[in-house]
């Protein structure tokens, strides 16, 4: 165990420092899922972190990444999060999508879909998720029919985050007839393709965060495909182990909302309960151990180790940490809790609205804790 | 940077853990509990034989001179057997202060000999009567006597396992030592009492685990029902998030600066929160059978109880995550900021 970094690693920090300080926009951009407008302009500042290349940088160079290892991804996003950089509009493309092309990819797939995600060329959405196939993803009901060397996808797809102004998605399809976790196929499709109809669904705060999307015999390569036919269970529950354990939630993000937390805690403290003090400093804990046990984890991968059933424990822990840290921020914004943000102020409620979020989607916390106790502790079904 | 453990890190702790599974058993509890005693001479033989007590001993005082992280390894698997022989206080804590302020000292001669110690100033302390050597502590000086040169008082812990004694002397009846580093074993007392906790909560729920396969209402195991998972999925959780702040914690105690401290005071708090809602569950899990003297879970819940607040209160070790929070850098590039350095 050596928890400091090396002298290499000291500057490769220096580095990123350096260039988020010269290129991150002074001014916030507006939300990707607010408007058209403001899903363009990050697509612009993914374009401008691709300038760097910084898209992704633990891709293979030839995919459009750096090679770094996982340390290394976990400093570039502790000084992402530092530098307040914009959000990642292309994140379920390059944090959930692009790991699981790499490892069940054709290198003729990932060298059309993997350089133009870590540039924000084309930007990706989720579409598992049907009116009727929620927590149990099983029960997908879409459907791909292979015609020669085509396929003809059609079904109702629903909460895919971004897909109203998204590029593409993968979505999750079954051959007709088949059953449950039998017969499915992790599939590519355009979202301004023929045949496929996307209609806006504005979250909790108005944004339109997702949309639903139906599919009318809509017309794909077989080249689309990931993975082998019938085997896009599989692929998507590795998908979720890469989301769950590493990726999907940066450490940094909530130690970034801990150090705010703490600084308003200081400068508001004299009007508040006392007891509410105890409260930030369990969010500085929590975020501090959440970025512990990832670096455990990075290190452990990169030492050859696999994600487990462990990682549901993550998902548990950030979305519960998040809410906690959040309402603590409401208590002590008191009467002013209600009021939304200034813009370029600490969005403290719009981000409390958010972490409500975080224990449905991802898999819902329940889901989650069956997991842990079913696959980690042994319990029966 | 490197969050792995050695393979010599991971050949000790698992000489430990075997050691522990064989010899201290649920017979072995019984035997105790049963006696009063806190020690078994045969156990307590093989861990001195194991070298357990040598590990954070210095090399000049005959010890291996290995760090937090090597000897709190043993601690968690301590933890596990909810070990009550005096191994983590006397050859994690005592031994070293000891070492440090009188190297030559007759009783670090002797491995097998354990040393009590006082965690503050009129303080309980723990297997004193069974101990060669007992340190002293007035403000922040140390002392050092045979427990024949005080006056012990038994005072009764729920944990049946503790041994704590009140302890009544006379300055001028024991050896000064000179003024101690009571921070220094503080920050040991806390991040070991942080690791058996670890263990404890293990222990808490693996029990729960396998009583919940085999116990059968309604017609099935009730760790098949939904609500009997979620409870220990939580506490696995607590767990899982409590153990790299430990480990992290014992890697960097060496440092003594105030994010070292700070650390550990958070390890300390959330290793010991974790054991308190695995035993809590555990016994929920057990029914009936979780609230008897016949099933072990009540050790561990009770073994929970007595080290949530020794070596300082959850209360106290707030305050020091407070102080490094409020004073010092914070935020994602500081964690494992050093006080020294600018971040
Ligand atoms: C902000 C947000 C973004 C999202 N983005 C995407 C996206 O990009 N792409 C996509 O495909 N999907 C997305 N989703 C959908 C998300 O994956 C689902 O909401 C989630 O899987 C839960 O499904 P559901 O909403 O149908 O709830 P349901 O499955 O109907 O669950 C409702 C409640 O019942 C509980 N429940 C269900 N089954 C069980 C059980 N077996 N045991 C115990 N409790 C149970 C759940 O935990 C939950 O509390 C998103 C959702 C949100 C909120």
């Amino acid at each position: 165990m050596q928890l400091s970094y090396t002298p290499e690693q000291i500057a490769f920090r220096a580095e990123v420092r350096g260039w988020l300080e010269a290129h991150v926009p002074t001014a916030s951009l507006e939300h990707y899922d607010a408007t058209r407008a403001g899903f363009e302009a990050h697509r612009q500042w993914e374009a401008t972190l691709k300038s760097g290349d910084w898209g992704m940088v633990t891709w293979p160079k030839e995919y459009g990444g750096r090679g770094l290892d996982l340390i290394q991804w976990l400093i570039f996003e502790e000084e992402y999060y530092r530098a307040k950089a914009p959000g990642r509009v292309n994140q379920n493309g390059i944090f959930l999508l692009g790991p699981t092309l790499m490892e069940f990819g054709t290198h003729e797939q990932k060298s059309r879909f993997l350089p133009k995600m870590a540039s924000g060329e084309e930007i990706w959405a989720q579409a598992w998720s049907e009116p009727q196939a929620g927590s149990d993803l099983a029960g997908v009901r879409a459907t791909a029919v292979r015609d020669g060397d085509e396929y003809v996808l059609n079904g109702h797809k629903i909460w895919s985050s971004r897909a109203a102004f998204a590029d593409w998605a993968f979505g999750l399809f079954r051959e007709p007839g088949t059953e449950r976790h039998k017969g499915m196929s992790l599939i590519f499709f355009k979202l301004d393709q023929k045949g496929v109809t996307r209609n806006p669904i504005k979250k909790i705060n108005g944004h339109v965060g997702f949309a639903e999307i139906f599919l009318e015999n809509v017309r794909v390569p077989a080249f689309n495909r990931l993975g082998d036919e019938g085997q896009g269970w599989h692929i998507c529950m590795a998908t979720a182990g890469f989301e769950r354990g590493l990726m999907l939630r940066s450490p940094a993000r909530y130690q970034v909302a801990a150090a705010e937390l703490a600084k308003l805690w200081q400068a508001r403290k004299d009007q508040c309960d006392p007891a509410l003090e105890a409260d930030v400093v369990r969010a500085f804990m929590d975020a501090e151990a959440y970025a512990l046990s990832i670096y455990k984890t990075a290190s452990s991968l990169m030492a050859g180790a696999k994600i487990g059933p462990e990682a549901s424990t993550n998902k548990l822990f950030w979305s519960e940490l998040d809410i906690h840290l959040h309402r603590t921020a409401l208590a002590i914004l008191g009467a002013e809790a209600e009021l939304i943000s200034a813009p370029g102020a600490h969005d403290w409620i719009d981000d409390f609205i958010f972490s409500l979020a975080g224990p449905i989607y991802a898999g819902s916390n329940e889901i989650q804790r069956n997991i842990i106790a079913e696959r980690m502790l042994g319990l029966p079904r | 940077m490197d969050f792995t453990l050695s393979d010599e890190q991971l050949m000790f702790a698992e000489t430990a853990e075997t050691l522990f599974y064989d010899l201290v058993t649920p017979e072995h509890w019984r035997k105790l509990m049963e006696s009063g005693d806190a020690r078994d001479a045969a156990l307590w033989n093989q861990i001195v034989e194991t070298g357990l007590t040598l590990i954070q001993l210095p090399e000049e005082a005959g010890g291996l001179g290995l760090g937090a992280l090597d000897f709190a390894l043993i601690a968690e698997k301590a933890g596990y057997v909810a070990l009550s022989e005096p191994l983590v206080d006397s050859a994690g804590v005592a031994a070293p202060m000891l070492a440090a302020l009188a190297p030559d000292d007759p009783v670090l001669a002797d491995p097998a000999a354990s040393i009590a110690i006082q965690q503050e100033e009129g303080g309980l302390v723990l297997d004193a009567d069974s101990a060669a050597a007992i340190i002293l502590r007035k403000g922040d000086q140390a002392f050092v006597a045979s427990p024949d040169q005080v006056t012990l008082t038994r005072r009764e812990s729920i944990d049946p396992m503790r041994r704590l004694f009140a302890v009544e002397w006379d300055d001028s009846k024991v050896q000064p030592l000179g003024q101690a580093d009571w921070d220094l074993a503080l920050d040991r007392g806390a991040i070991f009492a942080a690791a058996q906790g670890l263990g404890l909560a293990q222990r808490a729920v693996d029990m729960a685990v396998e009583y919940a396969k085999e116990r059968q209402q309604f017609g099935k195991p009730i760790g098949s029902y939904q609500a009997v998972k979620h409870h220990l999925s939580t506490a696995q959780t607590a767990i899982e998030f409590a153990r790299p702040v430990v480990l992290a914690a014992a890697a960097t105690l060496e440092s003594g600066d105030i994010q070292s401290r700070a650390r550990i005071s958070h390890a300390k708090i959330v290793a010991l929160e974790a054991a308190d809602v695995a035993a809590r569950t555990s016994i929920q899990v057990h029914g009936a059978m979780g609230y008897s003297w016949e099933v072990d879970v009540h050790l561990f819940l009770k073994r929970a109880l007595a080290l949530t607040s020794a070596w300082g209160t959850p209360y106290f070790h707030r305050q020091r995550v407070a102080a490094r929070l409020f004073t010092q850098p914070v935020g994602p590039s500081t964690t494992f900021a050093r006080e020294n350095e600018n971040g």
